[in-house]
């Protein structure tokens, strides 16, 4: 649905640069390439590196480290298998949505969702490409901070 | 040759690794392959319109324009369109980055390029919905209101503990973008 949206405003803003302007439009679609081009070696590390630690970390072992850990462990373990993992939304909330029927702890839940979704482990070496070593680990260990921190409220008010 | 060998060399490592795993741990191949099929299959759906966006962005757009829109100057106006460009995204959040250096290379501010990160990563519409359904809007909204806090709060951080000679040479990197 999203991905559809997302063709829709590119074919929209692609075909609206063509009418204005064709020259303009075909060095456009160069720059795009070529941009895409300059990331490519990194992406493709990325994919692997992913299908490796997705491998051993698949949904089922997720489950089983969520679903048994509690307490403060929990949402430290939790939180730590969010920051190492890449899976995308669509997949994680159903998976989280099992979890919390079947007993795990919202906080919990709330410390791998965020730390999933703001911490980027296997990504970092993309990250470093665009903004160096300084800011990808500052904003990396900013982000695993805070997703303690929302874990602790969403847990504080679902338990309200 | 020799330099797509240098700038392939991870890639090249990368993939000996990831043989070998394949050859000796059998009981995670068809798993590892699974993903490999899955996470090609997003690249090339959702990379290709954000590129093409990127480009457009670059030739149509002028700089005095993102200037005045997200720059230094901008305030609350320009925080709020990064979070709402962020939130409205679609992809993982390794699309991001690309779309960020050239926001940079525009002259957005750097406050507003880690709200726009932000934002991308964790505040986007649809997945709140979707994460509303699936774990409740207790949970999803009370997410959303620290998320946002939390955003602001982190950029602030980055903004303050970064060097600035640091961010200095990211925007001069972010020119590079051609």
């Amino acid at each position: 649905m999203e991905t559809v949206l997302l063709y829709l405003v590119a074919a929209i803003c692609l075909v609206w640069s063509f009418l204005k302007d064709r020259q303009k439009t075909r060095i456009a679609i160069q720059k795009s390439f070529k941009a895409f081009e300059g990331i490519l070696p990194q992406f493709l590390v990325i994919f692997l590196l992913v299908a490796m630690i997705m491998a051993i970390l698949d949904t089922r072992t997720i489950s089983l480290l969520l679903g048994k850990s509690s307490g403060g462990w929990g949402v430290f373990a939790a939180s730590l298998v969010g920051a190492v993992t890449l899976i995308p939304g669509f997949v994680a909330f159903p998976v989280a949505a099992v979890l919390l029927q079947g007993g795990a702890g919202a906080t919990q839940i709330a410390a791998f969702v965020s730390s999933l979704m703001m911490v980027g482990v296997v990504t970092l070496p993309l990250e470093i490409q665009f903004f160096g070593k300084r800011a990808a680990f500052l904003r990396n260990s900013l982000a695993y901070m805070f997703s303690l921190i929302v874990a602790v409220f969403v847990g504080w008010v679902v338990n309200q | 040759m020799k330099i797509l060998l240098r700038r392939y060399r991870f890639f090249l490592c990368a993939t000996a690794v990831c043989v070998l795993f394949l050859l000796l741990l059998p009981a995670y191949r068809n798993k590892a392959i699974e993903v490999i099929v899955f996470q090609t299959e997003t690249m090339l759906l959702v990379i290709p319109p954000i590129f093409i966006l990127l480009g457009l962005l670059d030739v149509w757009v002028p700089r005095e324009q993102m200037m005045r829109f997200m720059g230094p100057g901008s305030g609350l106006k320009g925080t709020a369109l990064a979070f709402l460009l962020g939130s409205f995204a679609a992809g993982p959040l390794y699309a991001a980055f690309p779309v960020a250096a050239i926001l940079m290379k525009k002259g957005a501010s750097f406050n507003n390029i880690m709200v726009f990160i932000g934002a991308w990563s964790t505040t986007k519409i649809p997945m709140l919905l979707f994460e509303s359904s699936a774990l409740g809007l207790r949970f999803a909204l009370s997410r959303l209101a620290i998320d946002i806090v939390g955003i602001i709060v982190i950029s602030l951080l980055m903004k303050a503990l970064l060097p600035k000679a640091e961010i200095e040479r990211l925007y001069k990197q972010a020119e590079a973008f051609d």
